[in-house]
Order: structure tokens, then sequence, then C-alpha cells
């Protein structure tokens, strides 16, 4: 990994003048790190409890059926079954969603999607659980379902909810919509459903308490939001819904909704039991949301030396059964889709739709995803039409400071995009082809010696939102400990920040020892006992949490040094030091802790304007640029990525290995919807709900990666730091895409491609 | 659910017998998968792990005889040079992990339409050897397979073994996945040049309701290629014998592929290992 750092001076840094290692810019080693490569790290899938019992869960094999009757009996009489609930038996709401309360606990009186929570059982076994669910029988009047999002949008279509199947339309609006330019490119295209495929399935325990309430350890990625809807569907106070964060196999967005956590706790509570669930591989991918399948026809007029005149753009997200987080994700593709381009006129509708699909929501990316792929697939076919590199053309309408957003937005701060596009133009070329077949398209497969096999090489930058948009009262709070662990002075960082495998428990540590000076940090496990931390999400949590802990710092600090007397205190080398005099740290301890509790904000943003999609609607933009290398076997359609280079700014590497981690491992997911991630849906069911048909990247598919990290600080951030973790994700998928239709001159309008795409599809032409 | 360990194969056939509905299960690397998806309850499992028989390959006049229970991982270390296209075959089964636990036994029990072993097998005119307390059977491996996950074994059979001759020529395997490692096939096809007897062996993997030989090709090619001069191959040669394979095929479109695609892809494949395959021969 490169670094560069244009200015060291400014370079945000400690206050504490004392430098331990382990902190701000260093990689420490994981504190989970060796229990994770060992096998030895507890995933929330691997609780246990004395006498507990298994839940598990009814699903509707319809995605779209009123229920006309249930009748538990048969479960409820096979020996070793404690409970079988259903939405009768919620005693408080009925329903719960992170935006729009419209998900039902349990099904009442409608299923409409395929897997849609219908009963749940409690038993002593999880096997008698599996047959107990088995013996209820269900009464289903199959109603045809809507599986279309375009047509689901027609007045004339079946309604999903009685609200209508709009779910939002976000329309942005800027400069003159009927401007006419000389170049004109149109295209449209589509993004298949991608998992988020994460290796540790839904899983938790629900413990009954003595005081009523109920504890809950789980696996999830924003305790406080999963607090509030439990105790919401309890009908408890959330003083009595106390929530301790499980290990976290992944998320990647998929654990910000509920699964079984309110499941678990109504069995718990009914029981009096423990009780866990653990959600099978194929339940998974009923269990959590998706990626949003997207339609998406964009028009770019430009001058015909490629300068950008306008963008007219529709994109239609297919929401699927439930709101989840879908209005928001709707406003990400609108108010980013045309990517990282000052652009004077801009026409933008985007419209999210219920359907009776599988519900989709927050995936790394969130609605920047798929638009990015139109739109660098439209800068492609611009590059084509007036004659330019693609770069070229992506050079000569890139944002930067200063720029407004097509929501009027300024663009402050660093915004480097042509800077990262000459990097991945200019990085060395990958070694050409060899003669390994492994590292053929076909890979171990043996499908080819060299034949047909052509290189392509293609470009891509996307933007992304870091933290919660319009107007969103986002905060991350955190209490940091300070005093005498053996006679030594020693940290304790708590917060309800979910570490879900980023390495955010690093990072905290890292923030504490930098800004207080002393190596022994601990961070306490995430729970409800302190503040919301908002969610890890948005590529937020190092910014948000990390700014929290940084502040909760700073004031125990001041704390210290206040508790010194002495005037103008600092704390260097592990005393309270002025020209009045120096008290040692250990001493000013022995008088008791110091501890502070600190709810941190970002700036504010604004909502959008609902007719004009004007509003400073973010806090941070991110980008990152991909350069993709493929070799193709066009006869047969099969693709090996080469090599991946990328170049993204980051702000402030807090963790450069972690920041690594997230850029190899954001590229990979990016891979994976370019070439083989998608759950087919035909008719509302998922036809692959399983990791021998849902194919993620192996080791063979995920090319070694040249990976440049600028650092360039923002002014307004902890650190100066940049969310990491999803622009990776965004540009290379499109990179990929280029590439391949550089190699072939096939159209490729939908990802991901596939072999008969390449063999059997159109050129690309316009 | 019952879980049966004999320690020796005539414990084994005499388990089968006493309880025919018992599931054999040797790497487990399809039951298992079977019994996690909550597709298949069987009363009871018949565990060949321990039956050391299972294990072992020899001699059998002119053919090697190869244990149920020899794992793909040995097949390509120990019988490679003897077995290319199976051992190519068997690198592309699944991960390492897979293959130290995976069998061609096993293979032939689930009878799937993209076992890997079988398009090689069809190839080199193995035979399936199976056995019950009843006595024991020899198969012509095209003669195995009766639809998608089934074959001619008997409610009371086992798959005691495979018999095949080394090979007397070039071999070749080669399989299309939409990624490059740990994939099953959206098809795949194996051949093998047999120039003693100017004969060709083709395999044809998920592209039928059972895996298939293409005889129509093998009697093409077989007439065609030009075994006593070995010179060139005529690109023509290749493209019929393509066309043949393809022809061959009964491909549905499924969620791996189309049957187009599938079609396509297989006519491409037959083209490129005879080429490989005939290059051998003539090196």
């Amino acid at each position: 990994m490169t670094t560069m750092r244009p200015d060291t001076a400014q370079r945000p840094g400690p206050d504490t003048e004392q430098r331990v290692a382990g902190g701000v810019g260093d990689s420490p080693v994981r504190p989970d790190g060796t229990l994770k490569v060992k096998g030895e790290f507890a995933f929330s899938s691997d609780l246990w409890a004395d006498d507990m019992l298994w839940g598990a869960t009814l699903r509707s094999p319809h995605p779209r059926a009123r229920i006309r009757g249930i009748d538990i009996t048969g479960a409820v009489a096979l020996p070793g079954v404690f409970a079988v609930l259903t939405h009768e038996d919620v005693p408080g709401a009925k329903t719960y969603g992170l935006e729009i309360r419209d998900q039902p606990v349990l099904a009442i009186g409608e299923v409409r999607y395929a897997g849609e929570p219908v009963a749940i059982v409690a038993a002593d076994h999880p096997e008698t659980a599996r047959r107990a669910v088995a013996r209820i029988a269900v009464d289903y009047e199959v109603l045809p379902p809507v599986v279309d999002a375009d047509a689901a949008l027609d007045p004339r279509s079946a309604q999903v909810h009685d609200r209508g199947n709009l779910l939002r339309h976000v329309p942005v609006r800027r400069g003159d919509p009927a401007v006419p330019a000389e170049v004109v490119v149109t295209g449209e295209y589509e993004v298949g459903m991608q998992d988020q495929a994460f290796l540790g399935p839904e899983s938790g325990l629900a413990v009954p308490a003595e005081d009523g309430g109920v504890d809950l350890y789980v696996a999830t990625q924003w305790l406080h939001v999963d607090q509030d809807q439990i105790a919401g569907c309890l009908g408890l106070p959330t003083s009595l819904v106390r929530l301790t964060l499980a290990g976290v196999g992944g998320a990647f967005g998929a654990r910000e909704d509920l699964s079984m956590q309110v499941h678990a706790c109504l069995l718990a509570r009914h029981t009096g039991k423990p009780v866990k669930m653990v959600y099978g591989r194929e339940e998974s991918f009923y269990g959590h949301v998706h990626r949003h399948p997207a339609r998406l026809r964009y028009e770019h007029g430009a001058t015909r030396d490629g300068r950008l005149v306008y963008v007219r753009a529709r994109i239609v997200l297919d929401g699927g059964a439930y709101a989840s987080s879908s209005t928001a994700v709707c406003g990400n593709a609108a108010t980013l889709g045309i990517g990282p381009y000052d652009v004077p006129n801009v026409v933008m509708d985007a419209y999210v739709a219920y359907t009776n699909n599988p519900p989709c929501g927050a995936m790394r990316g969130f609605g920047t995803v798929q638009a990015c792929f139109a739109y660098e697939s439209q800068m492609d076919k611009l590059a084509a039409a007036v004659g330019l590199h693609p770069v070229e053309v992506r050079l000569r309408n890139a944002l930067t400071t200063g720029d407004r957003m097509p929501t009027g937005q300024l663009v402050e701060g660093p915004a480097p995009v042509a800077e990262l596009l000459r990097r991945v133009r200019d990085a060395p070329d990958p070694p050409p082809r060899g003669t390994d077949p492994r590292l053929l398209p076909g890979g171990v497969s043996n499908t080819t010696h060299g034949e047909s096999v052509v290189r392509g090489v293609g470009y891509a930058i996307g933007i992304k939102n870091v933290g919660f948009s319009e107007g969103f009262d986002d905060f991350a709070t955190a209490r940091v400990r300070l005093e005498l662990v053996g006679g030594e002075p020693a940290v304790l960082v708590h917060s309800a920040a979910a570490e879900v495998g980023q390495g955010l428990v690093t990072v905290q540590a890292q923030i504490a020892r930098t800004e207080l000076g002393i190596a022994q940090v601990t961070v306490a496990t995430a729970d409800t006992t302190v503040g919301s931390a908002g969610s890890s999400s948005a590529s937020r949590q190092t910014y948000l949490s990390g700014g929290a802990v940084r502040a909760a710092c700073r004031a125990v600090r001041a704390a210290l040094l206040a508790r010194s007397g002495l005037p103008d205190a600092r704390l260097v080398d592990g005393a309270a030091v002025s020209p009045a005099g120096e008290v040692p740290l250990v001493e000013l301890l022995r008088a008791g802790p110091v501890e502070e509790t600190v709810e941190w904000r970002h700036r504010p943003t604004s909502p959008l304007h609902p007719a004009t999609g004007q509003g400073d609607a973010h806090v941070q933009y991110a980008f990152a640029a991909h350069r993709a290398t493929v070799d193709v076997d066009t006869e047969l359609g099969l693709v090996r990525v080469v090599e991946l280079s990328t170049a993204q700014d980051v702000g402030r590497a807090v963790n450069p290995q972690a920041v690594q981690g997230q850029i190899q491992g954001g590229s990979a997911q990016g891979l994976g919807l370019a070439l083989m991630e998608e759950i087919q849906v035909v008719d509302g069911l998922i036809r692959n709900p399983s990791f021998t048909d849902y194919l993620i990247p192996t080791i063979l598919d995920m090319p070694p990666m040249r990976v440049e990290v600028l650092e360039l600080a923002d002014p307004y951030s902890p650190y100066g730091l940049r969310g990491v973790g999803e622009p990776p994700t965004i540009s290379s998928t499109p990179a990929i895409v280029a590439a391949i239709r550089a190699a072939t001159g096939k159209a490729l309008a939908r990802v991901p491609v596939r072999p008969e795409h390449i063999t059997e599809g159109p050129q690309w032409t316009d | 659910m019952e879980f049966l360990q004999p320690s020796t194969w005539d414990d084994a056939m005499a388990a089968k017998a006493a309880q025919p509905e018992a599931v054999p299960i040797a790497g487990g690397t399809d039951v298992m998968v079977e019994l996690n998806f909550d597709r298949r309850r069987p009363p009871a499992l018949l565990d060949l792990t321990r039956v050391a028989e299972l294990t072992q390959w020899g001699t059998d006049g002119p053919l090697l005889r190869v244990g149920a229970g020899v794992t793909s991982r040995r097949l390509i270390a120990e019988l490679g040079g003897r077995l290319p296209g199976l051992a190519m075959a068997s690198r592309t089964v699944g991960s390492p992990q897979i293959r130290n636990r995976g069998t061609v036994g096993g293979n032939l029990g689930s009878a799937s339409p993209a076992g890997d072993a079988h398009p090689p097998l069809l190839a080199s005119d193995a035979l399936v050897e199976l056995a019950s307390v009843r006595g024991v059977r020899r198969v012509p491996v095209a003669e195995f397979f009766t639809g998608p996950k089934r074959s001619v074994l008997a409610p009371d059979e086992l798959v005691a073994a495979f018999l095949v001759a080394p090979a007397g020529g070039p071999q070749q395997f080669a399989k299309v996945g939409t990624r490059n490692a740990m994939v099953i096939a959206v098809c795949s096809f194996a051949l093998a040049l047999h120039p003693a007897q100017r004969r060709v062996g083709t395999g044809i993997g998920s592209a039928a309701p059972t895996p298939r030989r293409a005889t129509a090709a093998e009697d093409f090619l077989a007439a065609a290629l030009p075994w006593d001069t070995r010179g060139r191959l005529p690109d023509s040669t290749a493209r019929e014998f393509g066309a043949l394979v393809a022809a061959a095929a009964a491909p549905i479109d499924d969620v791996r592929g189309t049957a187009a695609y599938r079609r396509h892809a297989l006519s491409v494949l037959a083209g490129r290992t005879l080429r490989w395959a005939w290059e051998a021969l003539c090196d």
C-alpha cells in the first residue's frame, strides 16, 4: 500500500504530548484476531445457556396469499414443544421497521413475500422445533404476486400494501431540464439482486429476566434501533429490553433490520426459558434484506469535446414487500446518481416500489452501486462517442472542491476525483498472460489453454455519502473511564457501536491511546447500558463513534487536568504539566476514576426539497476509482479478473491495515456483483438460496490488488478521516464490466454478467 | 436417526440388506448437504469410512480396480498418471478440504448428472462394481445411470469399486462453471483417445438427465481421425465433432445456465479437448 500525505504539517494529530504504540495511524493487532484465526472466537451462533430452548420459524411458501387460518394443534401436541406463537401472541406493536413500521412481527391475515415469518416455535431440541414447524397447518388463499417494480408503479397494479406501491420518489432538478447537446448517448441498465452473503447466519439468545424484562445477546449492526423496535413489539419499556452484542460474523447492511430478535424474545418471555435461534444458510437467504434490483435509464448530453451538458435519468428500485431502509436507499440513488461529475443540468427521478419480491434494504453502497454501474457505463459510451480515452472523458467532467452537486450542495474539503482517476490510469500494467491454466478464464476447470482469450481494461469511479443524510439526527455515544488498575493507569472505552468485523474495536482503542497517551486500553463489549452509537453502516462508525471516543477522551483529560489544580496544564509523559509544576497521573487517579460520557454529532444535514431535490443532504463524500484488467474467453464467455488497481482517498488511515482490508473486501464484493452474485427471483420465489448456487468469489476469482491510499484531510471530521467501507464496492463492478466490454465489444447492460451475455449478447453500440 | 458403523465390508453389506433404507455415507460431501438443507431425513446412515477394503486400489487383470472409498485427493496423487482424465476431473471437485473427503464411490452413489467423475468414467468405459449379500455384479458405467440422481443400484446394494483400464492414450476433461474454482458444472466434457483400438470415448456432464456418452460423435471421430498419419487435425473435423457432442446433449434452462449456452459450450469444449488430446498423441 502506498500512502500520500500532501501536507504533513496540517495533518491532524494527538493533542496529548505523548506517543504510545498502537495509536491512530498504527495497525495494532485486533483483540479478536487470534481467536478468529484459530476458530475459537464465539460467534452469536455459539451462544449457550443451560436449560435453553431452540426457536424455529414457519415461513410462507407463497409470495402473496391471504391467510384463512392457522392450525397449531399438531405442533403443540408434539412432546418437547414449549410454545407455538402467531401474530395474536405479539403483545405490543404488531409491526416494526427502520423507517416505516410496515413489517409484521408475524404475518397478520396476509403474506407479502415468500419466506415471511408466519409462526414461531420453541422446543427442547432444534429437530423437535423443526418438526413442530412442519406440523403447523396454514390455510392459504394464494393470490397472484406483484413481481415487477415498473409494473407495480402502474396505478392499475394490485397493491402490496393499502398505501399504494410507490414507496418513495426522489426527484432532483438542476439547471435547464430541456437544454440540448451536441452529442447524446442513452442506455438502459439492469442490476440483479445481490446478497450480503455474510458467513455468520442470523442468530441470538434471549434470556428472560426476573424483573419482567429480557436480555438479548445478538449479532446486529445497531443495538439501539433493535432495542426500540423490540421493546415496542413486546409492549415493554426500553429499560426492560437489554441488548448485548454477540460475535458478529459479517453484516454489510443485512443486520440493520430485525430478523429473529423479536421472535426469540417473545418465545423467551412466553416460556420463561432462554431461547436460542439460529438460521440455517437457506433460511438466512429469506431472513434478511438484499440489495435492491434496479432498472436504470440514462441519457447523457455533452459537447463534442466530451464536456457534460446534461444528465437525465430514471431509476426504478424494487423494494420488495416491506419498506426497510428503501426510502433512504432511493435518496442516495437520486442524489448521487450522476456520479462524481460536475453537470450543470440534471433531471433525475428515482423511484422505489413495493412488490411481492423479497424485501430489499441496506447493503454496502446503499443505492449508489446500482447508479454507478449505469453512469459509468454511460461515461464509457460517451468516451466512445466523442473519441476520447475513458479516463480522459471522466477527467474533463471530474467533480472538485467548490463544485456543486445536483442537489445544490457545495463540495467542501478535498474531492480528488481527477487525482484518483489519474492514479489508476497511470498504475503499471499487470504482467502479461502466463501459461498457468489456473490463471486463465475457467480457472481450475481446464476450459482453455489460451484459445480465444482476450485481455481488456476498464475504469470506473464512484461517489458515496458517509454517515446518515437528509437531516437525520446522526450521533454516537462513548463512555471513557480512566482509572488505576494494579497501580497503573488504564482506560476503559465503552460504547454501543457494533464491531461487525470491520475493526472498530481496534480503532476505538487506538483513538484512546492517542488522546490519553496510555497504552493500556480495553474496549468493553457493546451493549445498551450506554447510549446509542448509531449504526455500523454508511461508512460512518469510525467517523461517528471514533469522534465520540475522541471527544470523551478529551473530556476525561480536561477533568483530570482540572483535578491537578495546575493552571494551563497539559498531559505530558504520564503527568499533568504546567509552568507552575507537575503532578504524576498515578497520583491524580488515587482520588478515583475519571469517567466521561459524550454524545457526539457530525455537522447537521438538511432534508431534500420534495419537488427539486435541493438541499445539503450529505455530510461527507467519499471517492474511490478502479482500473480492472480482465482476460475473457470470448468463445465460452468466461472471465478472469487479472488485476484490480484502485485509488481511494480515506482522509486519514486511522488503521492502515484495516483500511487495506476494507478496500480488498469491498472490491471483492463488487467483483461478485459484476460476475456472479445474484439472488435469482422468479415469480417471487428465490431459486438459489444456497452457497451452492449463490456464488461468491473465491481466491482464484479475486486477483491481487494494487491499492493506493490518499490521505487528504477532511477539515470537518475527526483526524480528517473519511469513511472507507463502501466506496471500494461501488466502482469495482463497473470497472470490471467495462474491461469485459473492452475485450469483447459486447453491450453487457446487466450485472452480473453471465457467460451467455458474452457469447450471445448484443454488441456495445449506441 | 440411526448411525450404523460397520468395520468390515461383509458387515456393511449385511447392514444394508437388513436396512435397505439406510443411506450410505463416505465423505459426506453430498449426503450432509442434503441433510443440512432438510431435503432428506433417512431413518439411518450407513457410515462406510471404517471399511478398510473400500479405501484400497489395485489391479484386476488388465484393469485397475479402485475402491469406492478412495478420495479425490488420492485419485490425483496416486492414480493421476494412469487415469489422467479422472484426475483432471478430480482437480475440479470443490476445495482441497472437499477433495480430502469426497470419493468416486460417493459420486456414483449420488448419481447426479453434474457428478464430476462421471464423464471421464464414461469416456474410458469404466465398470461399476455393485455388491450385496446376494453377490457382486459389474455394470458398464453407461448403463449405471437411469435418471437424475437415480441409478441401477438395488436397495440392498452398495457401490464397491469401479474398474477401468489405465489410459492407453491422451485423456482430457474440461468443465464450465461461473466461477474459477469450487463450482458445480454448468456443463462438462471428457474425452479419451484409444489409439490402439482406434476408438474414441466421450462423456457429457450436466447437460442431460444423466451423464451420457456422445456415441455418434465417438463414431464420427473414430472414423475421421488420421490415426495412421497422425497428421494435423482438420478444423472441420473438430467442428463436426463439437456439433455432434452438442447434439448428443439434452440440456435444460436452470439456475446455473441456459440450454442454448450449454450446447454451445459443449461444442467448444469438445473441439478444444480434441485438439489438446490429438496434439498430445502426435507429440
